[in-house]
Order: C-alpha cells, then sequence, then structure tokens
C-alpha cells in the first residue's frame, strides 16, 4: 500500500506516520503539511503544502497512492479561530476528497480522524450515542459545525465513489503522556474547574489506541462510520480524584462568561463546546468498531489511570524535551550511506 | 463495555459491614475517604450504588408507613430479561415513579431504571442526585440499550407531562399515550410491555389551580399550586406528598408477534397497540376505583 499523511505536523499524524513505516506491507508514506512533523521518521517523506491543501490533487497524481489518511482535522477549538477551523476542516477535506475522486485517481480508501464532538452535549441526550443517533439540538459552536460540514462532504463522497472504501472515525477526548488537549491541560492545573452541581459522564481514549484505530483502519476493509472511545465511562470528578486534583466550580449560570477571565488570564482556554461537556458529558456506544474488528487497549477508566500515573512520574522527573524537526538531522538519518537500514 | 449487569443490590443496612471491620476503627481518615471516593463512581448509566442505598433507606418508612404501597399481581414481573413498564402519571410531582421503583427493586431484588422528564438533568444538583439515585432520560436509545443490550427493567409514562399537569377535577383519566413510541420500543428490543394500574399518585399531590404564564416564563411544562402547599407550605407543598393509599395492580405482560430488531414497524399497529394497552390500564383504574372505599385508607 501507498498512503498519503495529511496533517504530518500534528501529533497524530506525526504518530500514524511512525507506526506506518514499521510495516513490511507498507510501500510508501507521504505526508503533507504546514508545519514540520512532530516526530522523528525514518522513511517518510514529508512536502509542506499550504492550510488547504491546494497542492494535493497534484501529489495524489504523481505518488500514485492508493490509500489516503486524512488526520489534520481539527477538533480543539483553541489552537484555531473559527476561521481557521473553516479553512483546515472544510475547504481541506474538499480539496483532499477532489483529489482522491479526479478522472483516473488511485486512491481506493479514505480514512478520517474526525471527533465525537458531531454529537453535542446536551440535557436530553442519550446516554450512548451510536453511529445513526442524529444529535438533539443544532450545532451552535464553529468546531462542531465545520466538523459536521465536513461529515456532510465525506458522505457526498462516499456516495459518489461507491469503489473508493470510506472510514470515518470519530473519537472521544483523547488522554496520552505527551498529548496535549483541553482535557489534559484542565488536569494539569493545580485546581481542576468543574461546574457546579454537575458531575457528567465523560469519556477518554487513549492515546495509544488513537494510534491503533487508524492503523486498523488503514489496513483493513472497514467501511462507515465508527465512533472510537475507551469502553464504560468515567465521571469527571472520579478522573480528577484518580490524577489526585481538587477541583473548583465555575458558577452554573453564566458559565461560558466566567470562562473568559481564565482564557484571557492564560490560566486555561475551554471552549463553549467543552463546557457544555462539563455540564451534561457525552458518552458513545464503541460496539461497531469492536464488531469490525478492533480491540481496545484500554477503558476509559484506564485511561484516565494511565494519565495520572504519567503525571506522577513528570512531577518528580520534568516533562520529556519536545521533539524539534531539523532538516539536515532528519535529511541525514533518512539518505546518508552511513546509516544502516534494516531493510535494505 | 457499557452497564452489563449491574451488581446485586445492596438493600438498606449497610453500615452494619462498615462498622464490623475492627482494623478501620482507629483510622478515621481513612474511613472517610473510601466512602466519598464510592460516591463519585458511578456506573455507565450514572447511577451510584451508595447513593442508591441511602435513598432507598431514605425512601423506605414513607413507602412503607406514608404512602403504605400495596402490590397485586406482583408475579406478573418477570424475574430476569428485559421488559417495559408502562404506568398511569399522576400528581404535580409524582410519587408514583419512585413507588414503583422501590416496590420492585425491594420486593423483587430487580433494578428498575426510570425513565424520566430530562428538564431535571439541566438542574445543578438536582440533576446529579437525580441521576446518582437512578434517574435514567427518556430518550428511545437509552429504552432500546437498557431493554436489549442490558435486559433490565424499564419503567415509562407514556403520557408524560400531559399526565401530571392535569387538575385535580381531571384525576385518573389517562390522556394519549404519547405517539405509541413505547410500543415500538419494545417491539425492537423484543422485550414484554408490562401494564400497571396505579391508584393514589393522583391524591399525593393535586394539583388545584396552575399558571399557563409562570410556566411559559420559567420554561416548565406547568406551574402548580398544589393542595400540599396548604398543608405543608409553599416550598414542602411541592416535595412532600398527602397521605393517600398506594395500589398498584400488575396486569399480565403483553408481548407482539412482529420480528424484533427493525428500524420502523407498521404505524397502524403500533398506534393500535399502544391504545390498547392504554385501554386497559383505564378499565383497571376504573375497577380499582370503584373498589376503593376511602383516598386516605384504600
Amino acid at each position: 500500500v501507498r498512503i498519503l499523511v495529511t496533517g504530518l505536523g500534528t501529533f497524530w499524524g506525526s504518530r500514524i506516520a511512525q507506526q506506518l513505516e514499521q510495516r513490511s506491507d507498507v510501500e510508501l508514506v507521504v505526508g503533507v503539511d504546514t508545519r514540520e512533523p512532530r516526530l522523528p521518521l525514518r522513511r517518510t517523506e514529508f512536502v509542506k503544502a499550504d492550510a488547504s491543501y491546494g497542492i494535493l490533487q497534484r501529489m495524489v497524481r504523481a505518488t500514485q497512492v492508493d490509500t489516503v489518511l486524512h488526520t489534520h482535522l481539527e477538533a480543539d477549538s483553541t489552537r484555531a479561530s473559527s476561521r481557521r477551523l473553516h479553512e483546515v476542516n472544510v475547504i481541506g477535506t474538499m480539496n483532499l476528497l477532489a483529489a482522491a475522486a479526479a478522472d483516473g485517481s488511485s486512491v481506493r480508501k479514505v480514512v478520517l480522524k474526525t471527533s465525537t464532538l458531531v454529537y453535542g452535549s446536551n440535557f436530553d441526550d442519550p446516554y450512548f450515542f451510536r453511529e445513526t443517533t442524529r444529535r438533539t439540538h443544532p450545532a451552535t459552536t464553529p468546531v462542531e459545525r465545520s466538523l459536521l460540514e465536513v461529515d456532510a462532504l465525506v458522505d457526498d463522497f462516499a456516495e459518489d465513489n461507491p469503489d473508493v472504501t470510506v472510514t470515518s472515525l470519530r473519537f472521544a477526548n483523547v488522554l496520552g503522556d505527551d498529548v496535549s488537549t483541553v482535557f489534559s491541560r484542565m488536569l494539569r492545573m493545580p485546581v481542576v474547574p468543574e461546574v457546579f452541581g454537575f458531575d457528567p459522564r465523560l469519556q477518554f481514549v487513549h492515546d495509544d489506541d488513537v494510534t491503533r484505530a487508524l492503523e486498523h483502519a488503514t489496513v483493513t476493509e472497514a467501511p462507515g462510520t465508527f465512533n472510537v472511545a475507551g469502553p464504560g465511562t468515567i465521571t469527571w470528578g472520579e478522573a480528577c480524584r484518580l490524577v489526585g486534583r481538587r477541583r473548583l466550580a465555575m458558577p452554573p449560570l453564566l458559565t461560558g462568561t466566567a470562562a473568559v477571565p481564565m482564557r484571557l488570564l492564560r490560566i486555561v482556554d475551554i471552549p463553549p463546546e467543552v463546557l457544555s461537556l462539563l455540564r451534561y458529558g457525552r458518552g458513545v456506544d464503541t460496539d461497531a468498531f469492536v464488531a469490525a474488528g478492533f480491540e481496545y487497549g484500554s477503558t476509559s477508566l484506564a485511561t484516565v489511570e494511565a494519565f495520572a500515573r504519567a503525571r506522577r512520574l513528570e512531577r518528580v522527573v520534568g516533562a520529556p524535551p519536545a521533539y524539534e524537526y531539523e532538516h539536515d538531522v532528519e535529511d541525514f538519518f533518512r539518505n546518508s550511506h552511513a546509516v544502516v537500514r534494516p531493510e535494505a | 463495555m457499557p452497564a452489563s449487569s449491574e451488581p446485586p443490590l445492596r438493600l438498606v443496612d449497610t453500615g452494619a459491614d462498615t462498622s464490623a471491620d475492627p482494623a478501620d476503627a482507629g483510622d478515621a481518615v481513612a474511613d472517610v475517604e473510601p466512602l466519598v471516593d464510592e460516591f463519585l463512581r458511578v456506573d455507565a448509566w450514572g447511577r451510584s450504588e451508595p447513593a442508591r442505598a441511602l435513598a432507598r433507606a431514605l425512601y423506605d418508612p414513607v413507602y412503607r408507613y406514608w404512602l403504605r404501597a400495596e402490590w397485586e399481581g406482583l408475579e406478573h414481573v418477570p424475574l430476569d430479561g428485559g421488559a417495559l413498564l408502562v404506568a398511569n402519571h399522576g400528581g404535580a410531582i409524582p410519587s408514583d415513579a419512585p413507588v414503583v421503583m422501590h416496590g420492585i427493586e425491594t420486593e423483587l431484588l430487580r433494578p428498575v431504571y426510570g425513565l424520566a422528564e430530562n428538564l431535571f438533568r439541566a438542574l445543578p444538583v438536582i440533576g446529579t442526585l437525580w441521576s446518582r439515585a437512578g434517574g435514567v432520560p427518556a430518550h428511545p436509545d437509552n429504552a432500546y440499550r437498557l431493554l436489549h443490550d442490558d435486559h433490565q427493567l424499564v419503567l415509562v409514562f407514556p403520557e408524560g407531562t400531559k399526565a401530571t399537569g392535569k387538575l385535580l377535577r381531571d384525576r385518573y383519566q389517562l390522556r394519549r399515550f404519547g405517539r405509541g413510541g413505547f410500543v415500538e420500543i419494545a417491539m425492537r428490543a423484543g422485550v414484554p410491555v408490562v401494564p400497571l394500574a396505579i391508584v393514589g399518585n393522583e391524591e399525593a399531590m393535586p394539583i388545584l389551580w396552575k399558571s399557563a404564564r409562570l410556566a411559559k416564563l420559567m420554561g416548565l411544562p406547568y406551574f402548580p399550586i398544589t393542595a400540599n402547599q396548604f398543608v405543608f407550605g409553599p416550598v414542602l407543598g411541592y416535595v412532600v406528598p398527602l397521605p393517600a393509599k398506594f395500589r398498584i395492580r400488575v396486569l399480565p405482560p403483553v408481548t407482539f408477534d412482529v420480528e424484533p430488531g427493525q428500524a420502523r414497524y407498521n404505524r397502524g399497529v403500533v398506534m393500535e397497540e399502544a391504545e390498547r394497552i392504554r385501554a386497559r390500564i383505564q378499565a383497571e383504574v376504573d375497577d380499582m376505583l370503584r373498589s376503593r372505599r376511602s383516598v386516605w385508607r384504600g
């Protein structure tokens, strides 16, 4: 298989590329992004592109990839303005799917990494959203709206291209040793915010399960949309207790207003979609992806426990240094004859 | 995996086993911490067993000595497998849901998942307590999952707030059974419907007057003035039921001659079955009222 990975500069793009390049059945991994890869890669080719991926059609034609792995969907609205969310999520996906659907395209499989944010979070929600369950209220936040638009684009693409396998993975909140999400940032605070009078049921997915799920969808045939979340649920109070943090209540009324000074003072940025999660929580049904052959490594509870263990170590020895992409060094390891490569 | 089998019910007297352990006696801190932790740990449906045990302990005297609930035909409630309990509803803040849940949980030692008005979940503290004690929002997905995947007993009141918002003079006149959604869920899950006829619920908290304007202003389905408020005061009158004698008659289960697991069922058949169940409950309620000599003594 020849694979194109979008969002190579994101944590997930780098992680999945690292994973895929170790497989002998993967012939080629090409990655595109606006930023440099976040992890050292051995044989993945990296191409710098603009955010809306205008270059993709040429790349697909030139590399003759058969699988496209779209990890470059932004679900963390603290990292991007609503304009950029639209650009990255909607326009990026549109260009990607246009490239995959072009005349004589070699693409036979498209895998997307999207989010359970598409279900929203509200008081009259079911406790376990199935992939087919409709959300109970229309989306109000830019990130949810853009991801719903992506869903619509993907549905159209799948309908128009019946010979292409389209797999859409909806991931719950991710927690892991070295990935930064709104939830991991909140759980790293000395006192963790909660909304007064609410203790929602939440689900977390371990970062290893994220990469394994993406890999599973890439190497097996599993058309359709699947929820990916650590089995079971855990309440926010329980999660805070496991990590050993006290909670500080935000007012139940005007919670959004209370979050503004926290953002301006750079204490923590809690976007509205996470505030409603802290109120009503969300659970998704995970049976469909298990039926498609995936095996979870961690439950939601185990994911939080693993995060708590990593935090305890970090408090003693400090955080590991972040990886910096350096062209010369990467070039040396990839191309120099001095490097002994196992396959060669 | 979500809510497989619920841990066995621990009934009221949980105090004995914790204090019996002499090792814990000296360490007061270690004694308190696990208790708090236990309340934080909930099952997949947001229910906390210690909270439920506490709620049962507190409610038991109300059930036994205040409302003096009496059951008939309890043998019709299946001891295993999923079943949908369907009952008539009444009273401003209805006592029928806790009475049925408490009754079946203590008499048959089977948990009952009461599906209720979602509105509770939007309220801080109350919503959390409500779901810890066992309330589950009434969404068809929740009902199906509990009945089909988890093989549990689910209690629904198909009349919804149309019944609880009735004035005293309309008591025991059953309202429309929704759109028959409960029948469709039972058909899809392949479980029987067990109809319950309840008497006493309407008089436990009758509505004397209600304000449509205030209800609209506060976003509530109805804003009642209850008879209880004249007895217990303006606030407690929304909490404390009058001591009406509760009688619950369980009717033989209704099964449907359809293939389970379909996405949709014939609307006509669904509506017809729903209406038939409604009519049976109405007839039983009328029959129970005919033999009732006193609202308070039964």
